[in-house]
């Protein structure tokens, strides 16, 4: 597919198949006759040109393939009137089906891919498939499993949607607000889950779409936003996150020129239309401390250390204890940082965690008991998850017990 | 849609005590909407009998047919738009926190 095409595809599939599933309320369906409407452009655009609209064109295409399948299936007439009726996607802005239709049909998709009735991998996983379009063999590279287990789980979340009577809607009222923290963990698992085989997050991309996406359909939440400037805030780091050798870089040694201004700029544009901080609001206003200041020692860190404070307040997990603890370490010294430290690991989900004996190791470092720092580095090292994660833990083990300067 | 709403015990309920609500309440608002088109308590699961025919053969047995501690109490039936109006009757059940609330949709053999 030619660079155009594939744009024009990304922003239309979506509208094409969620307005086929609002008529028809048949998935497969929807999702072949998008397929076949691009497969047509593939063959006809590069001979007789790309159409004047070219999104307009697809649904077209694609509303008369299941006008013909459904009419062969002998559907009941009002369908395949409502279906005529479909008006062919513009640019932006809901699509006006009839003058009372205005919530766009994309949002309505969203929504009930991720319907907390279907089980959590299914969501992400019918997320990816159904608007973003990622070919079923994609989605299961990344999940670790085969194609066909990929394909029965999309089909099994598809036939619960159907046979359970999920509806096709977006909740109003207190219902919305129960809903749409589901939505933005789906985006958020998106963002963080699934690395592709050179340790590139498969899906970053595509969360950072979906968080525009929604951001637009519903500007008034502030906590849609505050999703996508963290996604756009730590993604701006992605190629200074590694080394040549695939090594994970931490934050204090990444080569800041190399972080990505345009999206670090973008990121703080959005948040500053943030007006009330959820826990997305506060992880993004810690990005932002970091990604904006010059090094590690000219952070904001007593305001990532209040950020955390109310994190853990709002949304307590071992991990905002763990980081709340380095915030404070170096906000108000290696002591405070090591006494809340050990305070949120005798609760045990901590306790032996290689993050946190990493955290206990570098707190200590900066103590300055070098020698016990490196023997904490060694121990973090024998319990590590990747062989990428234990060689940087090895080698601030190294550096603690040659007693290096420390940068 | 019709969906079977199995109510059943749990062996960790609620410890909230506050607001409960009330069963009676439940029927009463549901019925008149149009909403819960019947229901039961059950017998204790003591009085189940379990039926079988192999070979031609009638096989009974005492009990419900799985050792669970989750066993169901009592059953409503209710007539709901889709899954999501479903939930929000079976969420207002005091057996959503003292137990639990199986929601099954009835196979459409239309589709």
């Amino acid at each position: 597919m030619t660079a155009s095409l594939e744009a024009v595809a990304a922003d239309a599939c979506p509208r094409i198949v969620a307005a086929l599933i609002r008529v028809t309320g048949d998935w497969t369906l929807a999702e072949d006759c998008a397929q076949e409407a691009l497969a047509l452009a593939v063959r006809r655009w590069p001979e007789e040109g790309m159409p004047a609209n070219p999104g307009g064109w697809l649904m077209t295409v694609a509303r008369n393939r299941a006008i013909d399948t459904l009419r062969r299936a002998s559907v009941e007439r009002r369908k395949l009137e409502e279906l005529a009726r479909l008006a062919p996607a513009g640019h932006d802005g809901p699509e006006a089906v009839g003058a009372e239709e205005v919530v766009d049909d994309r949002l309505r998709l969203i929504f009930t891919c991720c319907h907390p009735a279907l089980p959590l991998e299914a969501r992400v996983a019918l997320t990816l498939r159904t608007i973003c379009a990622v070919p079923a063999a994609r989605i299961a590279r990344a999940f670790l499993v085969t194609e066909p287990t990929m394909t029965r789980r999309l089909t099994r979340a598809k036939r619960k949607i159907a046979d359970a009577g999920i509806p096709y809607r977006v909740p109003t009222g207190p219902a919305l607000a129960e809903r749409l923290p589901g939505v933005l963990a789906v985006l958020y698992l998106l963002f963080t889950q699934g690395y592709d085989a050179d340790g590139e997050p498969a899906f970053a991309e595509e969360a950072i779409r979906l968080a525009r996406l929604l951001r637009r359909l519903m500007p008034g939440q502030s906590e849609v936003s505050a999703l996508l400037a963290l996604f756009l805030l730590q993604h701006s780091r992605r190629d200074a996150r590694q080394d040549a050798e695939g090594n994970l870089v931490p934050l204090d040694r990444q080569d800041r020129a190399r972080w990505d201004r345009a999206s670090i700029s973008e990121g703080l544009e959005v948040l500053a239309g943030v007006e009330q901080d959820g826990p997305y609001g506060l992880q993004a206003r810690i990005a932002a401390c970091h990604v904006t200041a010059p090094s590690v020692s000219g952070t904001d860190w007593p305001t990532i250390a209040r950020c955390y404070d109310d994190l853990a307040r709002m949304h307590s997990t071992p991990v905002v204890e763990l980081n709340r603890a380095v915030a404070h370490g170096y906000a108000h010294g290696p002591p405070a940082g090591l006494a809340l430290l050990a305070r949120s690991c005798s609760d045990g989900a901590l306790d032996g965690h290689p993050l946190a004996i990493a955290a206990e190791a570098d707190l200590t470092a900066r103590g300055g008991d070098r020698d016990r720092a490196a023997a904490l580095f060694r121990q973090a090292a024998a319990v590590a998850r990747s062989e990428p994660e234990r060689r940087a833990l090895l080698d601030r083990a190294d550096e603690n017990a040659r007693r290096e300067p420390r940068r | 849609m019709k969906y079977m709403m199995f109510v059943c015990s749990d062996t960790e309920p609620d410890t909230d005590k506050e607001n409960e609500p009330d069963v009676e309440v439940w029927v009463a608002e549901n019925d008149a909407r149009g909403r819960r088109l019947r229901g039961a308590v059950l017998a204790p699961e003591s009085a189940a009998t379990t039926v079988r025919v192999r070979q031609g053969e009638l096989i009974l047995s005492d009990g419900p047919f799985a050792e669970t501690k989750e066993v169901i109490v009592g059953f409503d039936l209710l007539e709901c738009a889709d899954l999501d109006e479903a939930i929000e009757v079976a969420r207002a059940h005091p057996m959503a926190r003292a137990g639990r609330l199986e929601l099954r949709p009835f196979a459409d053999f239309e589709q």
